[in-house]
């Protein structure tokens, strides 16, 4: 037995591991197949030099390449703490969130960051797929909420990054009841002449679409990022014919006037400051004259980001540069 | 001619039964009426332990029944002068969702709701209450339209879901529905909603984001069909059953969970064995919610209707 467990069993191993290295170091592309280096991969910020394939780019990576020097800050948010349906299915959904929130080192499918982003104070509400499918439950509702409110508060852009399989089914109900809250959440921001800016990513689908995914001032889309309502499969079954090409993929609803643009994920940052900037020229010529006076708008900061106050006065002194 | 359902058997049983004693005269001591009062006795027990006791399934059967009375008999019975109108201005008529003005008990009023449809013909003609984006831009027309004249509106949900299809999604169909519930909403008017039947996912909330939101004894309202939550988290729709129970879909759950206000009692062996008397129930309670949200301004209903969702299960989240 042991020259089995010396001899054979480390070659085995090798024979493994010869698979195993390129698998770490080397990742195929999805869309055409083409084997790109982990470094090269990290750097054309997981878009396929071959191809221009956008993969999924985890949430903590986006938010990294969207502020100034990477910097930003959390807000903490109401967590699921019952499980309102005591749902089960194959799984608790108590097992399915536990589960997830170990393998994501995240407490739910929304992060909600503020910080500078070419020099302007905004707000960034992403949704994380990889935790349960980026499904929204009142978790989520929650969170797009503080995100709408704390852009409010702080006078910042409200930039939302979706990714969604739709609404959380072990929520049941109360999981639909969130369209309508978010729906709520957003318009208090356009309420407020603060821009609301989507960049809808790969995938967003379901009652996500259907609620505060399709509401954005501007629409962005990430190249090939599949946007819809119904799932195709669902529609295949129900029509029970072949989809055309490119269906339900960005350029697609592009296509038919459901998005204003399609941006390449190296381009993305400079487009939101951008367009932030064109879109809120007005409200900073109106801050010179101002319309409220300036004790009522110091009561209205936020507590908890005291920096909100600064960023206003330097915000607006750095923006004619950062153009 | 009555469609039983699978756990309605032992009253079909009788009924078949009281169908034979009909056609037959009083034989020696046994006079038929007597017979037939007594098996009526029967059908109204076994109707009422069957009913009493319905897994949320079963409901889901029953909400979907044919016989049901749908949106079109609804507007027919209580709302006169009812005036249809039709289109979004933009693409098409959508016959899924049947919108217009009338009056209702007295008062003029904006009616929308989702009509299935009750023979082949019909049900092609409304796609069985699937709503195409023309539908519900034909329903944001409508409710801005009360907005403008200040009348409340009643709508009548009963929908298995949204259309799932290529032009569908070509022309928006997440955006209309996204915009629907904007509206609702957005407006300053008076808004009650009853489902009727089925609430299916986002092509119901579309036109039920309201003041008052009712639900009939047995219909449902969930954020999926039983069947695609089913194909979706067991992979296969065969435990269609289980997902219904597992999705608390029911008017009892809804209510318990604070997403209804109030649960509109039907007659017994439900709404498909009473249709008038269902309608007058229908009618009542819509009568008594526009009652309840009379005296408030539009400011008010406003903000009642988006406190109603901004709250809505917090208290399943820490603080
Ligand atoms: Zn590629």
């Amino acid at each position: 037995m042991n020259w089995l467990t010396n001899y054979v069993r480390p070659k085995i191993r090798a024979l493994v591991e010869k698979n195993d290295v390129p698998d770490n170091l080397w990742h195929q592309c999805p869309s055409c197949e083409q084997m790109i280096f982990h470094r090269e991969l990290e750097a054309s910020l997981r878009v396929c030099g071959h191809c221009g394939h956008h993969m999924r780019l985890p949430a903590k990576e986006r938010l990294e390449l969207l502020f100034d020097d990477g910097e930003y800050q959390t807000v903490e948010l109401p967590k699921l703490t019952a499980d309102p349906l005591k749902f089960r299915d194959r799984k608790r959904y108590t097992d399915r969130l536990k589960e997830s929130r170990a393998s994501t080192g995240e407490e739910d499918a929304m992060i909600v960051a503020h910080g500078e982003m070419g020099g302007r104070n905004v707000v960034v509400a992403i949704m994380n797929f990889a935790f349960m499918g980026g499904s929204m439950g009142l978790a989520l509702g929650k969170a797009l909420l503080t995100a709408a409110r704390l852009a409010v508060l702080q006078e910042a852009p409200l930039i939302c990054f979706t990714s969604s399989g739709g609404a959380r089914m072990q929520e049941g109900i109360l999981s639909l009841m969130q369209m309508p809250r978010t729906i709520i959440a957003v318009d208090e921001v356009k309420e407020a002449h603060l821009p609301y800016i989507t960049v809808l990513t790969d995938p967003t689908t379901g009652g996500v679409t259907a609620s505060f995914a399709m509401l954005g001032d501007i629409a962005i889309a990430e190249p090939g990022a599949v946007i819809g309502f119904a799932g195709a499969r669902v529609i295949e079954e129900t029509i029970r014919e072949k989809l055309p090409e490119g269906f339900q993929r960005a350029e697609y609803l592009l296509e038919h006037g459901m998005i204003d643009r399609v941006v390449h994920r190296r381009q993305l940052r400079d487009e939101l400051i951008r367009i932030s900037n064109l879109l809120l020229e007005s409200r900073a010529a109106a801050d010179v004259v101002p319309l409220i006076s300036d004790s009522s708008k110091k009561n209205k900061k936020n507590p908890e980001t005291p920096e909100a106050s600064n960023d206003k006065e330097s915000g607006s002194e750095e923006r004619p540069a950062a153009e | 001619m009555t469609t039983f359902l699978e756990f309605e058997k032992p009253v079909a049983e009788l009924e078949g039964k009281m169908e034979e004693l009909r056609h037959m005269s009083d034989i020696g001591d046994i006079k038929i009426a007597d017979e037939l009062s007594k098996l009526q006795g029967r059908i109204d027990r076994s109707l009422t332990q069957i009913y009493a006791k319905l897994s949320p399934w079963q409901t889901v059967m029953v909400a979907r029944h044919p016989d049901r009375p749908h949106c079109i008999d609804y507007i027919s019975s209580l709302i006169d002068e009812f005036t249809p109108l039709a289109g979004d201005r933009v693409f098409a008529e959508d016959a899924a969702i049947l919108g217009g003005l009338g009056r209702f008990r007295g008062r003029s009023v904006v009616v929308i709701g989702q009509e299935k449809g009750n023979d082949t013909e019909t049900r092609v003609k409304h796609n069985f209450g699937m709503a195409r984006p023309e539908g519900y831009r034909k329903a944001q027309r409508l409710m801005n339209l009360a907005e403008q004249f200040s009348l409340p509106i009643i709508t009548l949900v009963d929908t298995p879901g949204a259309y799932p299809g290529i032009g569908a999604e070509e022309r928006g169909q997440a955006e209309a529905i996204a915009r629907s519930i904007e509206v609702c909403l957005d407006l300053h008017v008076p808004m009650v909603s009853v489902v009727i039947g089925e609430g299916g996912s986002g092509g119901a909330i579309a036109i039920a984001a309201a003041n008052r939101v009712l639900m009939m004894q047995h219909s449902v309202y969930s954020v999926i069909s039983p069947e695609g939550c089913a194909s979706i988290l067991w992979r296969s729709a065969d435990h269609a059953e289980e997902a219904a129970d597992a999705l608390k879909l029911t008017a009892e759950d809804l209510l318990r969970l604070g997403v209804i206000d109030a649960i509109i009692p039907e007659p017994l062996g439900a709404a498909h064995r009473d249709r008038d008397d269902t309608i007058k129930r229908v009618g009542d309670g819509i009568e008594e919610a526009l009652k309840e949200i009379d005296g408030m301004d539009g400011a008010a209903l406003r903000t009642q209707r988006r406190e109603r969702f901004i709250t809505l299960g917090n208290d399943a989240l820490s603080s």
